[in-house]
Formats: C-alpha cells, structure tokens, sequence
C-alpha cells in the first residue's frame, strides 16, 4: 500500500488494507496512537475499499476509536465497505455507531 | 464424494492467522461454497485462532491445531491450542464479554463464531488448553 494514513482537513482517513484482522488491526493501532499523539484528530474516517476481510478485531479497533474522539466531540465513519464485511458491521451492531458510506468524499463533502 | 480430511499445526503468531484463514478457504473450495459460506468460514476460524493467540497464550509461543474435514457438504473445523484454558467457558461466549479490554477487544468472537457457522462447542480446561469445534454445512448446489 503506497499510503495508510492521509490527512484530509480535521479527517484523517485510513486506507485499511486487504484484510482487517488482529495482526493488521495491532499495526493500524500503533499508527494511529502515534498520529494521534503528534496532532489532535477529531475525525476518523476508515476507508474499506479493497478489504475483503473483517473479523471481531477489526470491529474492537473501530469502536475504541469511537469511545474516544466521540468522548472529546469527535466522530468515526467508515467508508467503501463491501458486502462482507458489511454483513460483520450488522451482525455486531457498529452500523448503529459508526456511519457507514459508499465514497470517502461523502462524508467530507456530505451531510453527516 | 468421499470424505477428505487435513490438519496443519503452526506456531501462535499474529501472521498466521491470515495462514488459517487461507488454508480453510482452500480445503472447502472443492465443494464449492458460496463466497458469503466460504466468508463465513474464514472469519470463525479467524475468531477462534485469535482467541489461541491472545488469550490461550497470552502473545506467547505455542502450537495451534486445525483439524478439518469435509462430508456431504458438511464442513468439521477444529482448533485447539495447549495454552491457559478457559476458566468460565459460559461467561466467555457471552456476546461483548471480554478479558482483555485493555487491548481493546470487541468481546464478539465467540458470537461470530456461533453467528457465521451452525454448530458451535468448546472444551476447555484450565491449565490445558481449549478446543474449538465447529460445524457448517454448505447448501446443495
């Protein structure tokens, strides 16, 4: 992957990669601890385009990035999510915190 | 079709679950699932191989067995690890309980697994290690 993280205005949105399990969610995690202690992030937006894999570790990594910014007036959103891992985010209940959208671009340039 | 049966053991590290999960997605690929089986599949037994390195050997090293087979269209994945074992096996399965909040650990394994195949068991004993045995059965093609 050429780039995992990306600043876009107040979002930083996370390109997350073929799979999202464990291993990747511990790599993704220490990114973002670093990042987020360097400057403060109100907005995360994980971008699913090209994840074909989600498991129980992917959905604990998203919902601690939730308990935290949504604590200090910030969100989460997730963006490009195929069908399933879509299916992971309804039989856990995250469609109900965290926004799920088709494009990055809607959520930076559409209501949220 | 006959019956046909594999098990690999390999090394508790974080790499190899993405490993599992692509061993059992080709064992069942002769019976030609269907993409949302064959995710199914992938994401239990990713559940359960998580759950022997985290909590069954607690990031350390050990051996993981995955013991599968297939009849009529009917899927028998198991894996077992000689790790720390589970202490309250009914409490673990319960949906958002989890030990290791502090890694931030959704608590929703056991339930994926329960959710994604159609049968579900687990023996465990402490100090012995845990084994999971789960079930699926394809639909007819």
């Amino acid at each position: 992957m050429d780039m995992e993280y990306e600043m876009r205005g107040p979002y930083l949105i996370v390109h997350v990669g073929s799979e999202l399990d464990h291993h990747r969610a511990e790599c993704l995690k220490a990114g973002l601890h670093k990042i987020e202690r360097e400057r403060g992030i109100k907005y995360i937006i994980f971008d699913f385009n090209g994840t074909g894999f989600m498991d129980s570790s992917g959905v604990g990594l998203l919902i601690s990035r939730y308990r935290d910014l949504s604590m200090s007036g910030g969100n989460v959103y997730a963006s490009g999510v195929c069908p399933a891992v879509k299916k992971l985010f309804y039989v856990s209940g995250l469609h109900k915190i965290i926004g799920v959208y088709e494009k990055v671009e809607d959520i930076i340039y559409g209501e949220k | 079709m006959e019956k046909n049966e594999m098990m690999v053991i390999f090394d508790s590290s974080s790499e190899n679950e993405s490993f599992a999960r692509m061993v059992i997605a080709a064992f069942v690929s002769r019976i030609d699932p269907t993409l949302e089986e064959l995710a199914d599949i992938k994401t239990a037994v990713s559940e359960a191989v998580t759950n022997s390195i985290i909590h069954g050997y607690k990031d350390g090293k050990g051996d993981i067995r995955m013991h599968a087979s297939i009849a009529d269209r009917e899927l028998f994945v198991e894996i077992e690890d000689e790790g720390v074992g589970i202490e309250d096996i009914q409490r673990a399965m319960e949906p958002m309980y989890t030990t290791r909040p502090d890694l931030d650990r959704s608590g929703m394994g056991f339930a994926f697994m329960e959710a994604f195949m159609d049968g579900l068991e687990v023996v465990s004993e402490p100090g012995k290690g845990t084994l999971v045995k789960m079930t699926k059965k394809m639909g007819a093609i």
